[in-house]
């Protein structure tokens, strides 16, 4: 089955794109099941994304081939002579996408009075598009009944182009009246994310504010984090009984933020490790990491002012696989039993194996990580967790930088934001299913849209 | 120099990609994809900083006889046979241009199948016992605060098996409310999800303040300096 749609005329084959998101797929094919048992007859799919009036997007393709009387009518309509008595959609219009890419088209219409959904007396929609008003106009797309809305994207920049709807009924059809010109453009501004680059905006200024109060004396009160409190005893404890510091940085590769975070704090431990003129090991899944860890590492040691001490085999290189670096880390804490385990990164199921392993030896063990569903097994098998937001903050937290200490109150005030929105909109939404006031609905659903990707 | 011309990169990248999510207009429209192949080719790159470490570390291991150093044998003898069987294409049924490196029957496939798969899964397998290990200790009733968590444990423990169906089947409908099934599902679905909504919102928070800091340059940690 090909996802690959006609190109339209004066256009080469090479720039036709497949649809937006394969994975629709698959919930059109049910839905094309589901529609089968609703109609009498059969439908033949067609390329495009469908939007009905309640709000559910359906992307079929091209050669669905699930036929129906109206899918068979859509196809064969442009030979057949079918009689124009069906309802037209009054109203029609086509427009460039708004804050697209360009090559995109959206076509509008209101649907008949007749149009009562799936079941009803109207079959669905052909869609049809020309170069000129005049036509010729060829079929490109089918909705269903209740759709209000068509993305053509199959289209070129720059080039003028007429839209007609078409109703379907058992016996007839209906053609509105013309949609367009319409001339799809790339657009320079998104403004679909108008709200996250609000939050971004406010988070951005919140964190800059901050830093600067508290460069010109401001105190801030930051809250103890136990986990991050316990590295020096971690760190001192491993030098007294003469045992290496094991640092995890987790199994994600450097373009993950998390990793980035373990290492800031691995920098950290490195001068603590130095200045204690311990041992640290730091075995890596990924060989980006290796590399950023012993630059890392060096730049600690020569900071505490021992880059004698540094040694660069201590970092090391197992493999990118999973269970092959958990059996490579599982190894080597069997063997040479670290006095001190730290986990500072993303990490999936090894999580639980590493820690009950650095449990079972008698580790000290101090786990950092963003993902919530292994925090559990941390919590459970680690001395010490830094949950989520803390392993990001540890950075700031352990330099004590004012710079930075700011960026950790910017990052509150976005909580206290947040908060703020959800006891609000529950407050109101509550409120309003109570009173049946419906401004204060409108309010709820304003303030779950902000804090949702929907208007993307 | 050193760190200037990382931090350079860093802010001008970070601040491009955060402006381009902004602009669907071509050519920013394809940044992110862009950015994302080509550190996709740097880090196949560093397939190879990672083999070359590989090798030199279990060498030295093993040309010192270090302790443990057998263990590094098998280790460079896994490797180097895997990479031969791969790159040769050796046992492909369809020859060394006829087909994909992974084709069923290869010595690669085979490798792949037969050794390092089951020693995989085997590692996996270890998770069971390690959960009952972890889940022993994490539900001792020390105090009020474990207590509850044991008992909620409980309940959706039991509520995930048959017994949990059986137990409180015989409950007439309007105590509904206290069935065992009844009551994991508002523990998952109401309790759990608002403390894990909690924790993600934490998160967003923490990843977009780390990247702000780490695009301003606030944040140099990674480089090696405070």
């Amino acid at each position: 089955m090909s996802l690959v749609r006609p190109a339209p005329r004066g256009r080469p084959d090479h720039q036709t794109r497949p649809p937006r998101n394969p994975l629709l797929l698959p919930l059109a094919l049910i839905l094309g099941g589901m529609l089968m048992g609703f109609l009498p007859g059969s439908v033949t799919s067609a390329s495009g994304q469908v939007e009905t009036e309640a709000g559910g997007q359906v992307e079929t393709e091209t050669g669905g081939q699930v036929e129906t009387e109206a899918g068979r009518r859509a196809e064969g309509a442009a030979g057949d002579a079918v009689p124009q008595t069906a309802p037209p959609p009054p109203e029609i219009e086509a427009r460039d996408t708004p804050s697209d890419r360009g090559e995109n088209i959206t076509v509008t219409w209101t649907p008949p009075p007749e149009d009562t959904g799936v079941g009803g007396p109207v079959f669905g929609y052909r869609i049809e598009r020309g170069l000129s008003p005049e036509g010729p106009f060829e079929h490109i797309g089918q909705a269903s009944p209740g759709a209000t809305r068509y993305d053509d994207t199959n289209v070129a920049d720059g080039l003028p182009y007429y839209y007609r709807v078409i109703t379907l009924t058992a016996s007839a059809e209906g053609t509105s009246g013309i949609g367009g010109p319409a001339i799809a453009a790339p657009q320079w501004i998104n403004t679909n994310q108008w709200n996250v680059f609000i939050v971004l905006a406010l988070l951005l200024g919140f964190n800059l504010y901050f830093i600067e109060h508290i460069k010109a004396g401001g105190k801030p009160f930051i809250r103890k984090i136990a986990g991050l409190e316990a590295i020096n005893e971690a760190v001192g404890r491993a030098t007294e009984m003469g045992r290496p510091i094991l640092f995890v940085p987790g199994i994600q590769d450097m373009n993950d933020i998390q990793t980035v975070a373990g290492v800031t704090i691995l920098s950290y431990i490195a001068r603590t490790v130095a200045e204690y003129d311990s041992r640290l090991v730091v075995p890596t899944s990924r060989a980006l990491v290796m590399t950023t860890a012993r630059e890392t590492v060096k730049e600690a040691f020569l900071a505490a002012g021992r880059p004698e001490s540094y040694d660069e085999s201590s970092i090391y290189y197992i493999t990118d696989e999973q269970f092959g670096y958990v059996a490579g880390v599982n190894g080597y804490m069997v063997r040479e039993k670290p006095a001190t385990c730290f986990y500072m990164g993303a990490f999936f199921a090894e999580s639980l194996i590493l820690a009950e392993t650095g449990n079972s030896i008698g580790a000290i063990q101090v786990a950092g990580t963003a993902m919530p569903a292994q925090l559990p097994f941390f919590v459970a098998a680690c001395d010490y967790t830094l949950i989520g937001e803390e392993l990001f903050a540890a950075s700031a937290y352990l330099s004590g930088e004012p710079k930075q200490l700011g960026s950790i109150k910017g990052q509150d005030v976005g909580k206290f934001i947040g908060m703020l929105s959800v006891a609000v909109g529950v407050l109101v939404l509550s409120i309003a299913m109570i009173t049946g006031w419906d401004p204060l609905v409108r309010v709820a659903e304003w303030i779950r849209i902000f804090w949702s990707t929907e208007l993307a | 120099m050193k760190r200037t011309i990382p931090l350079l990169i860093t802010g001008v990248v970070g601040t491009v990609l955060v402006v381009a999510y902004f602009i669907p207009h071509p050519p920013f429209d394809s940044l992110r994809e862009d950015f994302s192949i080509f550190f996709d080719i740097i880090a196949s790159v560093a397939f190879i900083l990672g083999g070359g470490n590989l090798i030199r570390m279990h060498g030295s291991r093993i040309s010192r006889k270090e302790s443990n150093w057998p263990y590094s044998v098998v280790t460079v003898l896994g490797f180097l046979l895997t990479l031969f069987v791969g790159l040769t294409k050796l046992g492909n049924p369809n020859g060394f241009l006829g087909s994909s490196v992974t084709t069923s029957g290869s010595y690669f496939y085979a490798a792949y199948e037969y050794i390092f798969r089951p020693a995989a899964a085997t590692m996996f397998a270890l998770l069971a016992f390690y959960v009952a290990s972890a889940s022993f200790r994490a539900f001792r009733a020390k105090n009020a605060e474990a207590t509850i968590l044991l008992l909620v444990a409980f309940i959706v423990l039991i509520g995930r098996t048959f017994v949990g169906e059986l137990l409180t089947s015989w409950l007439p409908d309007s105590l509904h409310f206290l069935t065992i099934p009844y009551l994991v599902e508002k523990i998952m679905v109401v309790l759990n999800f608002a403390g894990n909504r909690a924790i993600m919102i934490g998160i967003a928070l923490g990843i977009v303040s780390t990247s702000l800091k780490v695009i301003i340059g606030i944040d140099r940690s990674y480089l090696g300096s405070g």
